[in-house]
């Protein structure tokens, strides 16, 4: 395997018409880590990947794989493997057929097509054609594309679409050992929760502008706790809460409680002698938290 | 680019297109020269109508590969770009060859050897229904004449430049439907009338030679509709006729090379 690049967005723009689906883009992404590339939809993200593998030319600023730009990587299927959302296929060829189109100009030969047609489970429908291919099939057999040539950097556009749950967690497993062998892996989502378990950098975008880029422990501390409480004496719980100037919303037959950590709740509750039936934390608010920097971006 | 050929033959075998628009065009070949040879060698010797006879007859029956077959090799190289826009799989392919001329090269290349085996199945086709019918009843089939044998080698050659200005005319218009529209409304009814209305005037005459039909007719040297309406229209040399041809490819490949596939794609 060639050694893993750096992608390295540098003031990248691009205006439509009258409209800037991206503005002023700069970020970068490490090799040997999955960065979750998050946005909502329209956001930029596909634009951005297009002009990063040459398919769009910017109008500002520049995308590089490495020390140059994929057009000018001499085998650049070779270096970086990518599906795109839109990446689509002849109906009337099969899977198989499919990879075999491609597989020369990656620099893949037809032994390669077959194992990787069965590395991605499609082995039973490697002869049939791909009109009968379900979502999820589609996205196996882009994901086999990209592939092709082994490459040590990896674009995926939207791969959890139209995956069954399980292809979803098959498809986690492979983009954190392709991280843990060095790769370069770039992963676009609209929903952070999603990738949450995937990623460890993550790069948000709103309206075509960069909002956010960190690892996901940063994104996290932005993160503020909450808990869940259920009290039989609802109304002891609503006035500790006002005393202790926590915010509070009901949420079913109990409150949520924001920033503040669940075992404060129960050491407050217990001085306070109010009887607790229920006390959890409800994991980070990271969606909130991705919700809140995009929206903000929006504005 | 011996990798864009290799992958461009790929996506031609790989899909079922090529062979069944093959059958379409030994099936056309086969029943239209069949029916109009058949009138030839059993029309009643009058003088008056100018039914062709001789090796002029069975040249301009062989030529029928060209006259009536050339919207399949039109059709088969357009659909070579066409279909990568109709199913976006011009992004995978631009993926693995981001550079654009040679991805329409490896098309123009992969499209001679095509259009050869579509002009040597359509002619074998068009001979084996015809040269029986000639030498039955007719002056013979002639398919010793050097004459008549130019006229079938040049037909096989021809179609394979048709396949080529295909190819050319695909990038320039990459919408499917509008691509074949285009091509049927062309080749059925605007040339044809343009080829007679020109030819109908001294002073236009001489344009109607350079329609790619036309020049097409004038390379393999044979225009059976020229002959059976009266002969008037007057063919290019060969040489000329080439140049033609070739002139068609190249200046619609490279307006392809500069609008269609300079854009952005997605």
């Amino acid at each position: 395997m060639r050694d893993a690049p750096t992608l390295a967005v540098e003031g990248l723009g691009k205006t439509f018409g009258a409209v800037r689906a991206v503005d002023d883009l700069t970020f970068s992404v490490r090799p040997g880590a999955v960065t979750g590339f998050l946005g909502p939809n329209g956001a930029g993200k596909t634009t951005t990947l297009r002009m990063l593998l040459g398919l769009t030319r910017p109008s500002q600023g520049r995308a590089l794989v490495g020390d140059r730009t994929y057009a000018e990587q001499p085998v650049p299927a070779s270096l970086v493997g990518a599906a795109l959302e839109a990446s689509s296929f002849h109906p009337g060829r099969s899977g198989i057929g499919h990879l075999e189109v491609f597989a020369g100009q990656a620099g893949a030969d037809r032994a390669r097509c077959r194992e990787l047609i069965e590395f991605v489970g499609l082995g039973h429908a490697a002869q049939r054609r791909v009109g009968g291919y379900s979502m999820g099939m589609r996205q196996r057999l882009g994901l086999a594309t990209a592939l092709l040539a082994d490459p040590p950097a990896i674009v995926l556009d939207e791969p959890a679409n139209g995956l069954d749950p399980e292809g979803i967690r098959w498809m986690r497993g492979l983009l954190r050992a392709f991280a843990a062998e060095g790769r370069t892996v770039l992963v676009s989502s609209h929903v952070l929760s999603e990738v949450q378990h995937t990623v460890d950098d993550v790069v948000i975008i709103a309206r075509g502008r960069l909002v956010h880029a960190s690892s996901l422990a940063e994104l996290s501390a932005l993160a503020a706790p909450q808990a869940y409480v259920e009290s039989p004496t609802a109304d002891a719980l609503a006035r500790l809460c006002g005393d202790r100037g926590w915010t509070a919303r009901p949420d079913g037959a109990g409150l949520v409680v924001a920033d503040v950590p669940a075992a404060e709740i129960g050491a407050a509750a217990y001085a306070g002698g109010i009887e607790l039936h229920q006390l959890a934390s409800r994991g980070v608010g990271l969606e909130d938290v991705f919700l809140q920097l995009t929206e903000g971006g929006a504005r | 680019m011996r990798a864009a050929v290799v992958a461009e033959y790929r996506k031609l075998v790989s899909t079922r297109l090529w062979w069944v628009l093959l059958i379409a065009l030994v099936g056309y070949l086969a029943f239209v020269g069949g029916v109009l040879t058949f009138s030839i060698v059993f029309s009643p010797d009058d003088p008056d109508t100018a039914m062709p006879s001789g090796a002029e007859a069975a040249a301009g029956v062989y030529g029928l590969v060209n006259a009536i077959g050339y919207v399949f090799p039109l059709v088969i190289g357009s659909l070579m770009i066409t279909t990568e826009f109709r199913y976006q799989t011009i992004t995978q392919s631009l993926l693995v060859e981001p550079r654009r001329t040679v991805l329409l090269g490896g098309k123009l290349a992969v499209a001679v050897p095509l259009g050869l085996l579509y002009g040597a199945v359509g002619m074998t086709a068009l001979v084996a229904v015809s040269a029986p019918l000639l030498a039955l009843k007719g002056d013979g089939a002639f398919l010793t004449d050097p004459d008549v044998l130019a006229v079938i080698l040049l037909g096989v050659v021809v179609t394979a430049l048709w396949t080529v200005i295909g190819v050319g005319f695909g990038s320039v218009l990459p919408n499917q439907v509008a691509a074949v529209v285009v091509l049927l409304a062309f080749t059925q009814f605007v040339e044809p009338i343009a080829r007679v209305a020109l030819g109908a005037f001294d002073a236009t005459s001489s344009v109607a030679r350079f329609l790619p039909g036309a020049a097409a007719d004038g390379l393999i040297g044979a225009s059976l509709i020229g002959e059976m309406s009266g002969g008037s229209s007057e063919l290019l040399p060969r040489w000329a006729a080439l140049l033609v041809l070739l002139g068609y490819a190249a200046v619609l490949a490279l307006v392809g090379r500069m609008t269609t596939l300079r854009r952005d794609i997605g």
